[in-house]
């Protein structure tokens, strides 16, 4: 079973090997459970499946996304950075917006510790120091840490014993280590990590009561949810790191798009009721965007789709002459505002029905619209769409454009620059059923020197470990394949330095 | 002479940025560890060079080192001091200005994170007007400023001073040596010179070049211009392509990244390719074969939204870029400057350096101030 939730809506899909049983869409209510047990009900009920019989839940959520952009719920946290005396230029938490780190910061720490990129220590740990700092962080009543270390993706060492250190001497203490949340990049790994210590107590409750819902329908499946580069983790793993299920959205409805479709290299556009949102597929995954994102306010390196968004969707108002389209758009009240529905706002929406490319609504409320008006108002439309799908491609041919999403309706039959148009059954539904066949990864990220090995053996080495990576975090050996292999030679090393970043998926086990 | 604030320093960090042209290092920690400063109440002035006196003792301090290590092992921030303190201690005298070595990229910053601690001007100049990945590349070596004495220091203030050698290749190679052994990163203080030295020999204004391309690319982003029209308004030049990234080759080479970059074109350039050589810095841009613009005239590749700059270090397929040829600095157009960085300095014999025209901004505001000057009645 696949269930999304979103701002808006709570999808779930329940899916046999593959085929679609039964789906539903529910509005998603603010304690969020609720919203999970109409629509797991629903489907149930449709497929006349007893709760029992389902193997796994996976859930896709922006819950805390929005916990983090509306500032609600984040715990105080203790902020340790090992690494002195490098990084003293740019401590912890220097770049936050104010609100948010005035809401948080409750013990902020820079410390000796952390390793060279070739593996030396910086400098030995500061075990007096580290010992008073256990009880301050006890004094204050602090109930999740962040610990980051220089180069920890690399060498753990200096982080994994202060993450030890923590567990055993603060009782309770919750505590997020940087190097399983992020990449080389030290700034933006702390951050992420500090943004997840924020963010674990919350986790915490809201996982804690998915599992109660899903229990109190007799479901007693294991749950995961999906991460941010279209794979899973599981429940356990999702309450210690809930910042990786960030940007899981977009990413569940291009997977789920990939999946429905049959297709691994594609162009999806998913249309809402505002805006489109369109993405790259390649090799079945959704290509990353090469920026440093930034999630309220804060820095982070997060493996996140390359997403392009335009204000084009079904309820985008189409000025009276048909000369203009979006980006204002009625939003969620399209079903009143719309012609089709009896409104009096003209929509993209309205175009389409006018124009005999969907029929929904009432027809005969836009029959009086002139045709010059409908077809203006159509060209924008195309246009729109076909610059959007070229600037997404990466090669001069044309490429399938597979179309998602409540506003699909707006995409015509043929485009330009499209070799077809797939519009795969279940598209409305998409994200949920992305989540539900997600993979599961593991990744490593690191510096090697070649000299004294070769090229071969240093991606060999890094290639197993990242497929060991994956086993751990749940994946069936057998399915394990590596999916991303990115080389970067690294300046000014004449070592021969090379960053290795790779990254492994297989399929859940026993799933 | 001006004081440095924080919304300047914001302006310098985009202009700055764009200034590397692809290489250089992000400015972004740079301007992180300058603002912590200037909360803190310490304070940077910008001297125009022309008020440096001719006795002064001008010292270019910075960092050098693997940008990917400096994104990670965040720099203490004091390096360059400790350099510079060891290079005082060597000549028995001590400095009474600093310059920037490199305005593209993080270098732009550096010095004034160091001028900010050790209370000293930063001239409004550099060596490069822009970035270039060796030490001899710059103005100061070209225009014959020795190499030595030089000093590095790292993270725990381990010094090494060079005395002498013999010339800023043999310096660049000397030093590169000890940077690996530093973690990667260090700082450095060279080289020394005197105020009449510096006047000769550095490149004017690119400070005031780098605050006005980042707050015209700003204004543009705010009022909802283009920003990118806004960037070459200030910087001179043209834009030479509009594309979007479908390949990108990297390779070690001696040390260094080079590659290549192949975009293909869209609106006005559809149906064309660009390809752009690389090695750190953008080298040349070549449209289905022809030879567009090449290096030390700066080849900068921006986001076609935002106008924020495109690395060599992240460019990676499917980035929609706009490619824009400036006009080389006048310093680095000359025969002995072409020799150090003009295209066979890179190893491209066949390559012809063709100036793009028009005139550099750092030229253009030296240009302003002379007119100014002398209509002021003395």
């Amino acid at each position: 079973m696949g269930i999304d939730v979103g701002g808006t809506n709570t999808d779930a899909v329940l899916l046999d090997r593959g085929e679609v049983l039964a789906w539903a869409k529910e509005p998603t209510t603010p304690d969020v459970s609720t919203g999970i047990l109409r629509v797991v009900r629903d489907v149930l009920a449709q497929a006349r499946i007893a709760p029992d019989e389902i193997r796994a839940v996976m859930l896709g959520t922006t819950h805390f996304t929005n916990a983090v952009v509306q500032r609600q719920e984040l715990a105080r946290i203790a902020v340790l950075r090992l690494g002195l005396p490098a990084t003293a230029s740019i401590p912890p938490l220097e770049d936050w917006p104010d609100d948010l780190r005035d809401a948080v910061a409750g013990f902020v720490a820079l410390l000796p510790g952390g390793h060279q990129f070739d593996g030396r220590e910086i400098s030995p740990l500061d075990h007096s120091a580290l010992n008073q700092i256990c009880e301050r962080i006890i004094e204050l009543g602090i109930s999740s840490a962040a610990v980051t270390a220089v180069f920890s993706p690399a060498t753990s060492a200096h982080e994994d014993a202060v993450a030890d250190l923590l567990a055993s001497r603060v009782p309770g203490l919750r505590i997020t280590r940087s190097r399983e949340i992020g990449r080389l990049g030290l700034l933006e790994r702390e951050n992420a990590a500090a943004l997840n210590a924020c963010l674990v107590p919350l986790a915490e409750r809201t996982i804690r009561a998915f599992q109660d819902a899903l229990a109190e329908l007799g479901l007693t499946a294991p749950l995961y949810l999906s991460q941010n580069d279209g794979t899973l983790m599981t429940a356990d793993f999702a309450t210690r790191y809930p910042v990786l299920t960030f940007a899981s959205g977009p990413t569940n409805s291009m997977r789920g798009a990939a999946v429905l479709s049959g297709l691994r290299d594609a162009i999806v556009l998913d249309v809402g009721g505002t805006t489109t949102d369109s993405g790259a597929l390649v090799n079945g995954f959704p290509r990353e965007a090469s920026f440093a994102v930034t999630i309220g306010g804060v820095r982070t390196n997060f493996r996140m789709p390359d997403v392009v968004s335009i204000g084009l969707g079904g309820g985008s108002l189409v000025a009276p002459d048909g000369r203009s389209v979006g980006p204002r758009s009625v939003g969620f009240r399209l079903m009143q505002e719309a012609r089709i529905f009896g409104g009096n706002t003209l929509t993209a929406s309205d175009i389409a029905v006018a124009a005999g490319r969907a029929r929904f609504g009432d027809p005969t409320c836009v029959a009086d619209l002139s045709p010059v008006l409908v077809q203006r108002a159509l060209t924008i439309i195309d246009q729109r769409l076909a610059e959007l799908v070229d600037s997404l491609k990466t090669s001069a041919g044309p490429v399938p454009v597979i179309v998602v999403g409540g506003g699909s309706v707006l995409v015509p039959g043929q485009l330009e620059g499209a070799s077809e148009v797939i519009r795969p059954p279940y598209a409305a539904v998409a994200n949920a059923i992305g989540a539900a066949i997600a993979q599961v990864s593991g990744e490593v990220d690191r510096i090697v020197s070649l000299e004294g090995q070769t090229r071969e053996s240093a991606l060999a080495a890094a290639r197993a470990d990242a497929c060991r990576a994956a086993i751990t975090a749940g994946a069936d050996p057998a399915t394990v394949s590596v999916v991303e292999v990115e080389e970067v030679p690294i300046a000014y090393l004449p070592s021969n330095a090379v960053r290795i970043r790779i990254k492994a998926v297989g399929d859940l086990r026993g799933g | 002479m001006w004081e440095l604030d924080e919304e300047k320093l914001e302006a310098i960090t985009i202009g700055a940025g764009i200034l590397g042209t692809g290489g250089g290092g992000n400015p972004y920690y740079g301007k992180l560890s300058v603002r912590r400063l200037l909360r803190e109440g310490r304070r940077v002035t910008i001297v125009s060079p022309e008020d440096v006196p001719d006795d002064a003792l001008v010292v270019s301090v910075g960092g050098m080192g693997a940008p990917t290590i400096g994104i990670e092992r965040i720099h203490r921030g004091d390096e360059p001091l400790a350099a510079l303190r060891a290079l005082e201690a060597h000549l028995s005298r001590r400095a009474t200005h600093l310059v920037a070595g490199e305005i593209g990229g993080a270098n732009a910053l550096r010095p004034m994170a160091v001028a900010a601690l050790a209370d000293l001007p930063v001239v409004d100049g550099d060596g490069m007007g822009r970035a270039f990945p060796e030490l001899q590349m710059d103005t100061f070596a070209i225009y014959g400023v020795p190499a030595t004495p030089a000093a590095l220091a790292d993270i725990f203030h381990n010094l090494v001073v060079f005395p002498w050698l013999q010339d800023a290749v043999t310096l660049e190679r000397y030093a590169r040596a000890v940077t690996v052994q530093m973690g990667g990163a260090a700082g450095f203080a060279f080289p020394a010179m005197s105020g009449a030295d510096l006047r000769r020999t550095v490149i004017p204004y690119t400070v005031t070049l780098a605050l006005r391309l980042g707050e015209a690319v700003l204004r543009a982003r705010r009022e909802h211009h283009d920003p990118i029209a806004a960037a070459l308004a200030v910087t001179g030049g043209c834009v030479l392509f509009r594309g979007k990234v479908i390949d990108v080759e990297r390779r070690l080479a001696a040390g260094f990244a080079r590659g290549v970059v192949r975009l293909e074109g869209l609106a006005e350039d559809r149906g064309s390719k660009l390809r752009i050589d690389f090695q750190n810095e953008n080298l040349i841009a070549r449209r289905d074969g022809e030879v567009l613009a090449v290096v030390p005239d700066l080849i900068c590749l921006v986001d076609q939204e935002t106008a924020e700059p495109v690395t060599t270090e992240v460019v990676r397929y499917g980035l929609r870029v706009v490619v824009l040829g400036i006009p080389a600095p006048t310093l680095l157009r000359t025969p002995e400057a072409l020799a150090v960085v003009g295209p066979q300095a890179f190893g491209y014999r066949d390559v012809v350096y063709r100036p793009l025209p028009g005139l550099y901004g750092g030229d253009r505001i030296a240009a302003e101030r002379r007119a100014d000057a002398l209509r002021k009645p003395r």
